[in-house]
């Protein structure tokens, strides 16, 4: 249900484009006012729902506690998966960040004859993860050429490195083969394995299916229907200089590519892909394991009337001695 | 807000990030590449044409030259027909940069635009330019 309804939504998406600019000739429409509202709603989205989370008080600090937490001298501390410092919560943090350490410590349970119970280590989806989103952020970098005059100089280095095997003309970028592959793997995944399948809601399979409909509209557009590439980035060069032109004659899969991208950008903020800034904001991770070593005070903690021992004996005092109940000052 | 310091100098910086290429450029417009075809190969020409035409060339140049190079280097064939039916001798160095011999006015104005550095010339011969 959820898979067919995003499919089409997305085949829907790539029509509208097609239709707009062949039929209608909208250009000015999908090239440049989507582009700048879909801009602005990332960026204020994004704003508007960190700050919100920002908002919620963390009264108590609740990392996962991974490893030796800091003790007497003597006893080691694992200082990255329990870390007491800010350092240390920093490198836990780039692990994190960077390299999905969470993931990497991703099982798979089993039920087996026995029966007995069996878990195994799962590096699939880390490894596909990890894939996926290092060369969208290569491909995102390497995009830099169409928005960057001088161009900044490690876009032709990371081209270089990527177009590394030198095969074909255009030359074929690793990054793209890898990219196509890891989310055709993340969507077989949610389909095949029959739990991930039952959990997984529209909301899973829309951005999958809108990302590979980039990956595969760029990809056809570099190696086999060619667009004109000094156009689109007279096009590109007008957005980010606000003054925006039309060129004639770029291609219509341009202007699809472009608007699955600007849809991606819409849809970002009041999505799941917020896991983007959620990561740096999971008080899992980003805090210190310092509980007992500092006072964490609690932000909706008001006044609360007490009534301590001293003033308690100081009222029975006189009660307590006469039941013979020890007080700690006579008199 | 809470911890708001750290949280507002993180959304600033990622605004800075994504947002570089507008105030990098700071709204001034910048100039296109405007490839020159006013060689004296060129000029001699009756028809001032390429290949194949202009829109095709545009877009197809990489792929075309990537056909030549197979059909020469593997199948041994050396004469190119043009959609108009013309004959050309299939090289890169004697028929593309014969007309095109101003590779820095030409290719390389499209190619600096767009980020492009064909590793071609690691092996074949740019032409001289000494005279444009
Ligand atoms: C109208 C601008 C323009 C002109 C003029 C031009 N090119 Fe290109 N060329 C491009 C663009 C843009 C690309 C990159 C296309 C892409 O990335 O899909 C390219 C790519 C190439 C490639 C493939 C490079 C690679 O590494 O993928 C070769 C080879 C090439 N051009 C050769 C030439 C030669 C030789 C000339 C001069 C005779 C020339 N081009 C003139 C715009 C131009
Ligand atoms: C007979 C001379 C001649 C030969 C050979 C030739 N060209 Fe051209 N080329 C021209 C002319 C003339 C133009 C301008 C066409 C026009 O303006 O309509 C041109 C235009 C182009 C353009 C488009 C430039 C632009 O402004 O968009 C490209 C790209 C190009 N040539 C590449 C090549 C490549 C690559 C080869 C070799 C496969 C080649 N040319 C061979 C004469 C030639
Ligand atoms: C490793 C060195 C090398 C590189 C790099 C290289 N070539 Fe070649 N190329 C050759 C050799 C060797 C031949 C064969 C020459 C012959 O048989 O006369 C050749 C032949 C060709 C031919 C046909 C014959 C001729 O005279 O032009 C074309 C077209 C060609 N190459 C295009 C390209 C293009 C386009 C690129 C860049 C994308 C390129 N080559 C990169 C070495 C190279
Ligand atoms: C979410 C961000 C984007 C992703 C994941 C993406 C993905 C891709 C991929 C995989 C390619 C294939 C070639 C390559 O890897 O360079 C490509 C090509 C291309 N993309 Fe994107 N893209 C994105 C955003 C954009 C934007 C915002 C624009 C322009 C407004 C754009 C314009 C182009 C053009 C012109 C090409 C063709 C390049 C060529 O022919 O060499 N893309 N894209």
């Amino acid at each position: 249900m959820g898979l067919l309804l995003s499919f089409f939504v997305v085949i829907v998406l790539v029509l509208l484009a097609f239709g707009g600019v062949e039929a209608a000739n909208l250009q000015y429409l999908f090239g440049i006012i989507i582009p700048y509202a879909a801009f602005v709603t990332f960026i204020v989205g994004i704003f508007y729902r960190v700050v919100k989370w920002g908002r919620s008080p963390v009264p108590f600090r609740i990392p996962t506690t991974a490893g030796q937490e800091k003790s007497l001298p003597w006893i080691k501390q694992n200082k990255i998966d329990n870390p007491s410092s800010a350092l240390g919560v920093i490198v836990r943090m780039a692990f994190e960040v960077l390299l999905f350490r969470s993931l990497f410590r991703n099982t798979k349970t089993e039920l087996r004859e026995g029966p007995s119970l069996a878990y195994g280590s799962a590096k699939w989806l880390w490894l596909a993860g990890l894939a996926f989103h290092w060369t969208f952020f290569i491909i995102v970098l390497r995009h830099l050429r169409l928005f960057t005059e001088p161009i900044l100089f490690f876009v032709p280095l990371i081209e270089s490195l990527d177009a590394f095997f030198q095969m074909g003309v255009p030359l074929l970028y690793i990054t793209d083969v890898v990219f196509l592959m890891a989310v055709t793997y993340l969507f077989f995944r949610r389909v095949l394995i029959p739990q991930v399948r039952y959990i997984s809601l529209a909301a899973d399979y829309f951005p999958l299916f809108l990302i590979l409909g980039i990956g595969v509209s760029g990809v056809l557009m570099r190696y086999f229907f060619k667009v004109d590439v000094v156009g689109a980035k007279e096009l590109t060069m007008g957005l980010v200089t606000f003054n925006p032109v039309v060129p004639e004659g770029i291609g219509v899969i341009f202007y699809i590519h472009l608007f699955l991208v600007s849809t991606l950008l819409i849809y970002f903020p009041f999505s799941k892909l917020m896991h983007m800034a959620g990561v740096f904001l999971s008080p899992t991770r980003n805090l210190a394991n310092n509980n007992r070593e500092r006072m964490h005070i609690n932000p909706w903690n008001y006044p609360v009337k007490v009534h301590t021992y001293e003033e308690y004996e100081e009222e029975f005092r006189h009660f307590m001695k006469d039941a013979g109940i020890p007080v700690e000052k006579e008199e | 807000m809470y911890n708001g310091i750290k949280i507002i100098i993180g959304l600033l910086i990622f605004a800075a990030l994504v947002t570089f290429p507008f105030y990098s450029k700071m709204g001034k417009a910048t100039a296109k590449p405007d490839p020159k075809v006013d060689t004296p190969e060129i000029q001699k020409l009756a028809e001032k044409k390429c290949v194949e035409p202009k829109e095709f060339m545009k877009t197809e140049h990489m792929k075309m030259l990537n056909d030549w190079r197979d059909t020469v280097v593997r199948e041994g064939n050396l004469i190119y027909v043009s959609s108009d039916g013309k004959k050309y001798t299939i090289s890169l160095q004697n028929t593309c940069m014969n007309c095109h011999s101003n590779k820095k006015k030409f290719c390389d104005e499209c190619h600096n635009y767009s980020a492009v550095i064909p590793y071609c010339w690691d092996c074949h011969i740019e032409p001289k330019e000494n005279k444009t």
